[in-house]
């Protein structure tokens, strides 16, 4: 009961957030540059329900487009990681013997640097742009997609129903493409899903260090930096306001991804890997 | 005209499994296999259905020696033998509906659609496979009816000879019994030589009409 709840509130809370970050823009566009001098430091009140920052910009109607742009940069790079990991993952499951094990050494040895670390060193290498943000984190979050479809292949390849496949004449790419594909695609699928908040994470990580987006475009982890400051005088909802809003996000989308791997396979129940 | 195993040597990762090992199917003949747990049938049956490649020895088909396995062995070579497996559920892809189960080798060797068809229909007629029965998924049938699609599958191809790792041994005894008159029907027709490999003294004293011993 408490759990469908839960579940409810997550689907009611991922509807309205996508909604108003798709909406947004046609009901009250932002001008990401304008500055309102005359309304420094409201509290939240009717009119600016987030109250606005150090430079009289409504927190709320920000934080709604920095959401926009983590829900972006989070889909496009988990995809972009899905598919390095799937690439990677089905060569070393695919193939085998030693380039299997020469790219579970390489995961490994990447495994065991700190992912922001590594997503910090190619940002800087780049200049910052959302670009350089996606491919941040697509190049440090394949390794668990990778895994995941390695092990899976593995595990298909010696079963019987892959022999009888191959006996009853069917070719490398029809086999791939009809017995072994199908079955991993989901997994790769939901691997995807769940990887979308640490995406987003990773973003806000990025940008609050000042190495993510350019720091006029409001981007959560942007705000949640500047907020900082006002955190000092006081006006604490300029940087609570956007936090708040990427945790109730992420773990929205953590909980639906979360319920539809356990319907998918019930044996992943035990683990939790938020 | 045989199928025959020359001096198999056979293992996986360094373990050796079959040592030195001969055996032959004529054509229209059913041959037992016995051995105790362990000795390696299922490594003979996999060698002899071209998946597993020997150490050392080989596998030739009516007199002409196969190399490689799985495939690197042309498909006109591998559809020559039907294999049917102890555990119907492993050997069927349960994303498959039966119907889609026994027309997938016919599918992978590119026949076309109406005779794929037709001969779907008949090969569940034979093995007594319902049309209700042919559109469910494999979860969704016993082990009995699954094994019978896996047969029909088997013999798709009209392979000239069946390979059979145990396959009666899940089944209860009516089905155990329509599965070897199927097979024996099609011995008949075809002249396909069939290996039978199983623990069972009784269904090899009745079945087979010699029983090879596999230490």
């Amino acid at each position: 009961m408490a759990d469908r709840t839960l579940l409810r509130a997550a689907q009611l809370t991922l509807v309205a957030a996508l909604g108003a970050t798709l909406l947004v823009p046609v009901i009250w566009p932002l001008d990401q540059s304008a500055v309102d001098l005359a309304h420094v430091g409201l509290s939240p009140s009717p009119g600016h329900p987030g109250g606005t920052d150090d430079l009289g910009r409504d927190v709320l109607h920000r934080s709604i487009y920095g959401l926009r742009v983590s829900v972006l940069v989070g889909i496009v790079a988990a995809l972009a990681a899905s598919l390095l990991g799937g690439i990677v993952g089905g060569l070393a499951g695919l193939l085998g013997g030693w380039t299997d094990r020469v790219l579970m050494r390489l995961i490994d040895t990447l495994a065991a640097l700190p992912h922001l670390l590594l997503g910090i060193f190619i940002v800087a290498m780049l200049r910052p742009s959302l670009g350089a943000v996606i491919l941040s984190i697509g190049l440090t979050h394949w390794l668990s997609t990778a895994r995941i479809v390695r092990s899976e292949l593995l595990s298909l390849r010696t079963r019987p129903f892959i022999d009888a496949a191959i006996a009853g004449g069917a070719s490398r790419r029809r086999v791939l493409t009809r017995h072994l594909l199908p079955h991993v695609l989901p997994k790769i699928a939901l691997a995807t899903t769940l990887m979308i908040p640490h995406a987003v994470w990773h973003e806000t990580s990025l940008s609050f260090l000042g190495l993510g987006l350019p720091p006029h475009l409001a981007s959560l982890g942007n705000m949640i930096n500047d907020g900082q400051r006002s955190l000092l005088t006081g006006s604490w909802w300029a940087s609570i306001v956007p936090g708040l809003l990427i945790i109730v996000v992420t773990l929205a989308i953590a909980a639906l991804a979360t319920r539809w791997r356990d319907r998918l396979d019930p044996r992943a129940r035990a683990e939790l890997d938020l | 005209m045989t199928l025959q195993a020359h001096a198999i040597t056979a293992g996986y990762r360094g373990r050796q499994v079959l040592s030195e090992v001969s055996l032959s199917v004529e054509p229209g003949e059913t041959v037992g296999l016995r051995g105790p747990s362990g000795c390696g049938k299922s490594t003979l049956v996999r060698v002899l259905a071209l998946l597993h490649e020997p150490t050392t020895g080989h596998v030739s088909l009516d007199g002409t020696p196969v190399t490689g396995a799985r495939h690197r062995v042309p498909p006109q070579i591998r559809t020559r033998i039907g294999l049917l497996f102890q555990s119907p559920r492993a050997a069927s892809d349960p994303r498959l509906s039966l119907t889609d189960l026994i027309a997938e080798p016919l599918r992978a060797t590119g026949h076309p659609r109406d005779t794929i068809e037709t001969r779907v229909a008949e090969l569940a007629d034979r093995t007594g496979l319902t049309p209700d029965l042919l559109a469910r998924q494999p979860h969704a049938v016993s082990d009995g009816q699954l094994q019978r699609a896996c047969l029909a599958r088997a013999l798709a191809h009209r392979p000239a000879y069946l390979l059979c790792d145990e396959a009666t041994t899940m089944l209860d005894a009516s089905t155990q019994a329509h599965v070897a008159a199927v097979i024996t029907e099609e011995q008949h027709h075809h002249n396909m030589g069939v290996l039978v490999v199983s623990h069972d003294p009784a269904l090899l004293k009745r079945w087979t009409t010699r029983v090879e011993e596999l230490i």
